[in-house]
């Protein structure tokens, strides 16, 4: 069958072809169906007449290259594909819901809408970095939520699969990606660093903050290499009641330099998930765009700038990790407490780009009794917090690295797992109490949490003494 | 279909055993030696009464030019501690082994795939293929979607797109390719018997022809053994050395 006859009705390889629902530049979607598969399906065909834009079947060949190596909530899930000698087209799960796009008409949106949304997208991102994957194609459009919550991307026509041939490393001229959204990198032909998914997703950030874009929707390659050496206006220049911490955020997504990016898409969450948390500096000040001198040094650096490939997503992920460690504040554990600051540094030392997040948990009587209105609760709150920050210090990190939390909990282990997971934590230090009257009360905390948690656990014990006391 | 693609296997008994192991273990339907079976390694019977028996049971086999080197003498491109091994190789080889070497291929064309030992534009001179460009020599003259060759010791794959330009990607361990009827493949299987890309472990690769797929697979081997075997037979240090170091 030619592909320009598809229509309501037909079968391709066991797909009932519903309705068409787009039909785009590159390719359409149709809604199909399978008797054997009970989820709603989408089949995505792409244009290939004569003429066409070759990057349109080459991106089509890359979204079926990757397609199939991705799995979890974030993406589509994929059903099957067709190749070029037959029918070409992709089927995946229809998602449900509305793309981001649909949220631009209302920005600029509540400061704590922004981060909860750009939360949601960040954590999408990660487990997409995660599978070795790099969008660089990450614009509203491109980000669907599902009825549950959880952001999904689509359309890998653009992606780079770090561990599989790159289709388009070298086909094309033109710097690759959607104007408004493109990193500096981009521009410059890098196609593997997960980073510049961090910048787009800067901008989306700053779109919805402000309700304008940071740098236009520039055409041509002149306009685009501007992002080489060109800040935006600060979100709070155009935007007043855009808080310092988000503006913080924004900008430091949107660095030029890939490495004053945040290093990884699960920090930008962290982040956004915890604004009291975040450290504040020049760029949370800043009214209004760099200098001249400023962006004429950038500009010239940038003149005749060859691109520079930096190691694997992997690698650079596996350099950037979240380290959770759960400091135990009760009295009679000082030895455990100074063994735990030890694991931790020799972690840190490993790992420049790290960071560290201290908690402590305060056992609450009863699940659900909000001990914030609880003034006794409340200050305890306040007693751990300065505990924690104590057992830190020496430590000595750099202040944009540490952050503290004091959860409240009836189960500790519970909590430490749920921090663990909700905020992408890559290893959790903890310490194992010896014997002691407290463990009664408390159970094995750590054993429960190395049995649950979602990823690494180090145990730290103070080692035990042979002695004959039975 | 599952096809086992094995390169250079160079006598290697060790490396070989494990490869037969692991690509047992994987499943497969077919075996391909893509030349080399002997040369540099210390146990050519054996090696060669295996590939005998499983070439009988329906292998395909394309000649090297180590293969051929045994048959009609050695070339004079080859370096001196190659030539070596080539003289103690037909010295404790049975007439039916050099026989069969000396009726192997030099090219196979099956179902869409060529197999050669070293490239497509002149198979029986042996010239290497190391760059993109020396690719784009061998994807010019093959007519088929997908070429399996070997004799770099070094995993590659080279794939060509409808632009014509071909492109370089160096395989990552046991991550399946999903090699597009739209472009075109030269796939170097890379070595059995005598990596040389700082790896010592084995590698072969394993082709799902239904699902078009290339997997590449690193094989630990017992190294220290198949270098002691070289070094018992008098062959030439470097030879056991660059297996320990796989260069």
């Amino acid at each position: 069958m030619p592909l320009g006859a598809l229509s309501a009705g037909s079968e391709i390889d066991g797909f009932r072809l519903e309705e068409k629902i787009h039909q785009g530049g590159m390719a359409a979607l149709w809604r199909v169906t399978r008797d054997d598969i009970s989820f709603p399906m989408v089949m995505k065909v792409p244009r290939l007449k004569y003429g066409d834009d070759p990057a349109a079947i080459v991106g089509f060949e890359v979204e079926q290259m990757v397609l199939p190596k991705l799995s979890g909530i974030h993406v589509p899930r994929f059903v099957a594909s067709g190749d070029f000698t037959s029918h070409p087209y992709i089927v995946m799960e229809y998602i449900a819901g509305n793309s981001l796009r649909s949220r631009l008409s209302d920005a600029p949106l509540e400061p704590d809408e922004v981060a909860r949304l750009g939360a949601l997208i960040a954590t999408a991102l990660h487990d997409l970095h995660r599978q070795q994957v790099i969008h660089l194609d990450l614009k509203p459009s491109n980000v669907m939520f599902r009825p549950t919550g959880e952001a999904v991307l689509i359309d890998f026509g653009l992606a780079h699969h770090d561990q599989l041939p790159d289709l388009l490393a070298e086909e094309f001229r033109l710097p690759m990606g959607t104007a408004p959204y493109i990193s500096p990198e981009q521009v410059m032909h890098i196609r593997g660093d997960h980073r510049s998914d961090i910048f787009a997703l800067g901008v989306v950030l700053y779109y919805l903050t402000t309700g304008e874009r940071p740098f236009g929707n520039p055409t041509g390659v002149h306009g685009l290499r501007r992002r080489l050496y060109r800040d935006p206006p600060p979100p709070r220049a155009v935007r007043e009641n855009c808080p310092r911490w988000l503006q913080e955020i924004i900008l430091k997504c949107l660095e030029i330099e890939v490495s004053n990016r945040y290093g990884s898409a699960a920090q930008a969450a962290f982040d956004l998930q915890h604004p009291s948390q975040v450290l504040l500096t020049g760029r949370a000040e800043r009214g209004k765009r760099d200098g001249f001198l400023k962006v004429a040094g950038r500009w010239l650096a940038s003149i005749g700038q060859e691109p520079v490939q930096s190691g694997s997503v992997a690698h650079n992920l596996g350099s950037v990790p979240i380290v959770m460690v759960a400091v135990d504040l009760a009295p009679g554990h000082e030895e455990l407490a100074e063994l735990l600051a030890q694991s931790v540094r020799r972690v840190l030392d490993s790992d420049k780009g790290a960071r560290l997040t201290c908690v402590t948990v305060r056992k609450t009587p009863l699940v659900g009794l909000d001990i914030n209105v609880d003034e006794t609760g409340a200050n305890l709150h306040v007693r751990m917090l300065a505990e924690l920050m104590h057992w830190a210090r020496p430590l000595k990190i750099a202040p944009d690295r540490v952050t503290y939390h004091v959860l409240e909990a009836h189960d500790p282990a519970i909590a430490l797992v749920e921090y663990a997971s909700s905020n992408h934590v890559d290893h959790i230090v903890i310490g194992a109490r010896g014997s002691s009257t407290l463990r009664r009360f408390l159970g094995s905390v750590s054993s429960q949490v190395v049995a649950e948690a979602p990823c690494t656990v180090t145990v730290v014990r103070v080692p035990r003494h042979t002695h004959g006391s039975g | 279909m599952r096809l086992a693609l094995f390169a250079d296997i160079h006598a290697n008994r060790e490396a070989f055993t494990a490869c037969l192991d692991h690509a047992g273990r994987a499943g497969y339907d077919r075996l391909v030696l893509l030349g080399d079976i002997v040369g540099y390694g210390a146990d050519p019977a054996w090696t060669l009464d295996t590939a005998m028996k499983l070439v009988s049971n329906g292998a395909t086999a394309v000649l090297g030019n180590h293969d051929e080197a045994v048959v009609k003498g050695r070339r004079k491109t080859m370096h001196s501690g190659a030539q070596r091994v080539i003289e103690w190789t037909k010295a404790v080889l049975e007439p039916s082994h050099i026989e069969f070497l000396g009726s192997l291929p030099l090219r196979v064309e099956d179902s869409g795939c060529l197999y050669v030992h070293a490239n497509a534009w002149a198979p029986g001179e042996w010239e290497y293929i190391t760059s993109p460009f020396e690719a784009a020599r061998s994807l010019a003259v093959a007519k088929t979607g997908l070429t399996f060759c070997g004799h770099v010791h070094e995993p590659a794959v080279y794939h060509q797109g409808a632009s014509g330009r071909v492109e370089y990607f160096r395989p990552v361990p046991g991550v399946s390719i999903p090699a597009g009827v739209r472009r075109r493949w030269l796939v170097n299987a890379g070595a059995v018997g005598q990596p040389r890309d700082g790896l010592p472990a084995a590698c072969y690769v394993m082709f799902d022809s239904a699902h078009k797929t290339i997997t590449y697979y690193r094989v630990p081997y017992d190294v220290n053994s198949a270098a002691a075997r070289i070094r018992n037979a008098g062959l030439p240090e470097l030879l056991a050395a660059r297996l320990e170091r796989g260069e």
